[in-house]
């Protein structure tokens, strides 16, 4: 059998550049939290101070708390936004289903850092929501309104993620087999409660993998805090940030991207059960 | 779906929404045409001003050059390496396969921030520089899970007894692969490469960290969002940005579509 050798010689490229470009990195990162200081002679010395201070530190963990509430009504959010879109899709659409999808993708694909932008724009100060509620009389001048808030996160977050929960959410309303509802009504059954009874369990699997799509991410979530959250709307991704950019104490920066990676792969090994890879993509 | 599903509820939310997700990008193109230094209604008059002084911004055609050539360069590696382990994992059954399964998936839900992070610790522990490579090892990393998903999904649409037919007809097993699985592939392939393009090319969450002196065109984006002044071309820059990444992506999804009805044919 020459099997051994075609594995070997397709998978080892990209084996090698996820283990050393991907593992290791996250290796090194956990044996920096270890180290005293960023720099040389610090660097060298091996310390507990950081996990001293980190959960010590009740700022850090209320702010990780926070942002899982943020990535909590992001993420419900857009479930409810997005559900009624995937039903119609798979239900109503007919043969249009395929150009009703697209259309809802293709914003989507566009790019991320200019639909916050956009949205920043539209929800500033002298924005384009607010000067056009002046204009016509609704709001009064010196508003400050949705800008730099928590708020403000939450919905450009849902703006942005309501396209991605809708993909699997979609695919798994496809799945369910059409004679059951079928079935359903012949015996009887309401329209709603066949909803209640089958469509909506038969969905649940794409609901969950539509949620943790979006909870994930949004938990580590810092470039749409840091354009419209202001002060107050900022998460803890941004305080990671912080440790590498401004403080520059990469120990403790990478302790909380430690904790954050921790976090992570707890919830993907908790929901792997539910959620398929295939659910993830919309394919 | 005939005339009157138009008038549906489910239609009208639909519609609704896609307006919503639509008017972003519609602002930021009308706005591209406006008379005024400022984002604000009413709308003052219409001038191509932006757009002829987009030409003589130099660091941002820089940042565009350099945005282009990076997504190109991470795409093709991103593609080749996972289009690899795509055939592999659809292929064959080798201890491990599940396992790197799992970690290779792991990029697509891990939060940015910590991939950036970790890789900048990396690089600067190895003592390597911070520049546009270091960007694209970063990118290539991030890309690799949506390639092997679309390639794997292709080739789970064909049946491997067409590559068996092509090796008892005395083809080697490479010769089988660049003759028959790659050309089979190829739109998939294409489709994962584009789409790693728009994300390489849209990236900004992990190039931040890794950036040096250069810019990509996010970058350059975020740092230009504090200048008010510069928000016309900035907008005027995201207007044909917008309108470019749209036409790929419809372009992608045909070609994915182009590639899943030749399949169905091809096993009718």
């Amino acid at each position: 059998m020459y099997t051994r050798s075609r594995v070997a010689v397709l998978m080892g490229p990209p084996v090698l550049w996820l283990a050393l470009l991907f593992l290791l990195p996250m290796a090194i990162m956990a044996v920096f939290t270890f180290r005293a200081g960023t720099f040389p002679p610090e660097r060298d010395v091996f310390t507990f101070e950081h996990y001293r201070e980190f959960l010590g530190n009740t700022p850090f963990q209320w702010l990780l708390w926070r942002s899982a509430l943020v990535a909590l009504a992001t993420s419900v959010l857009s479930l409810i936004f997005a559900y009624p879109i995937a039903y119609f899709l798979a239900f109503r659409a007919g043969a249009m289903q395929m150009t009703l999808l697209t259309i809802l993708i293709v914003p989507a694909w566009t790019s991320y850092l200019l639909r916050i932008l956009a949205w920043k724009l539209i929800l500033g100060a002298n924005g384009l929501l607010s000067s056009f509620l002046l204009s016509i009389g609704l709001i009064e001048e010196g508003s400050r309104f949705l800008l730099y808030s928590p708020s403000a996160v939450v919905v450009t977050l849902v703006y942005v993620w309501i396209p991605f929960v809708t993909l699997p959410i979609f695919s798994a309303l496809q799945r369910i087999d059409r004679s059951l509802l079928e079935a359903a009504t012949d015996l009887g059954c309401a329209g709603w409660e066949a909803f209640l009874r089958i469509t909506l369990p038969l969905s649940l699997p794409g609901v969950a993998a539509g949620f943790f799509f979006v909870f994930i991410p949004t938990l580590g979530e810092w470039v749409t805090p840091s354009l419209v959250g202001g002060v107050n709307g900022v998460m803890y991704g941004n305080l990671i940030q912080d440790q590498f950019v401004r403080a520059l104490n990469w120990p403790l920066g990478s302790l909380m991207s430690l904790v954050m990676l921790v976090l992570v792969v707890i919830q993907i090994v908790l929901f792997s059960r539910i959620i398929r890879l295939s659910d993830l993509a919309g394919i | 779906m005939g005339r009157r599903d138009l008038l549906s509820p489910g239609f009208f939310y639909f519609a609704l929404l896609a307006l919503l997700l639509y008017a972003p990008i519609l602002l930021l193109i009308v706005f591209s045409f406006n008379d005024s230094r400022t984002l604000v209604f009413p709308l003052k008059g219409f001038t191509l001003q932006w757009y002829t002084e987009l030409w003589g911004a130099r660091e941002l055609l820089e940042a565009v050059v350099n945005s282009l050539v990076l997504g190109v360069l991470a795409s093709a590696v991103a593609t080749i390496l996972g289009t690899m382990a795509a055939i592999g994992i659809a292929r064959f059954n080798f201890p491990g396969r599940n396992l790197f399964l799992a970690v290779s998936a792991m990029p697509m839900v891990i939060p940015y921030v910590v991939l950036g992070v970790a890789l900048l610790i990396l690089f600067a522990q190895l003592g390597i520089p911070l520049s546009l490579w270091t960007v694209g090892v970063g990118h290539v990393v991030i890309n690799i899970p949506y390639v092997m998903l679309i390639v794997a999904s292709r080739l789970a649409g064909f049946n491997p007894s067409l590559e068996e037919a092509a090796m008892d007809l005395g083809e080697t097993y490479w010769g089988t692969l660049r003759r028959v699985t790659l050309p089979m592939c190829a739109p998939a392939i294409l489709s994962a490469f584009l789409s790693s393009f728009t994300t390489s090319f849209d990236e900004f969450a992990v190039s931040f960290f890794l950036i040096g002196s250069e810019s990509t065109l996010p970058i350059y984006l975020y740092s230009q969002l504090r200048f008010p002044s510069r928000l016309p071309l900035i907008v005027t820059l995201a207007a044909i940005i917008m309108v470019a990444s749209m036409a790929l992506v419809i372009f992608s999804e045909w070609l994915r579509r182009v590639g899943q009805t030749t399949t169905a044919a091809g096993e009718a």
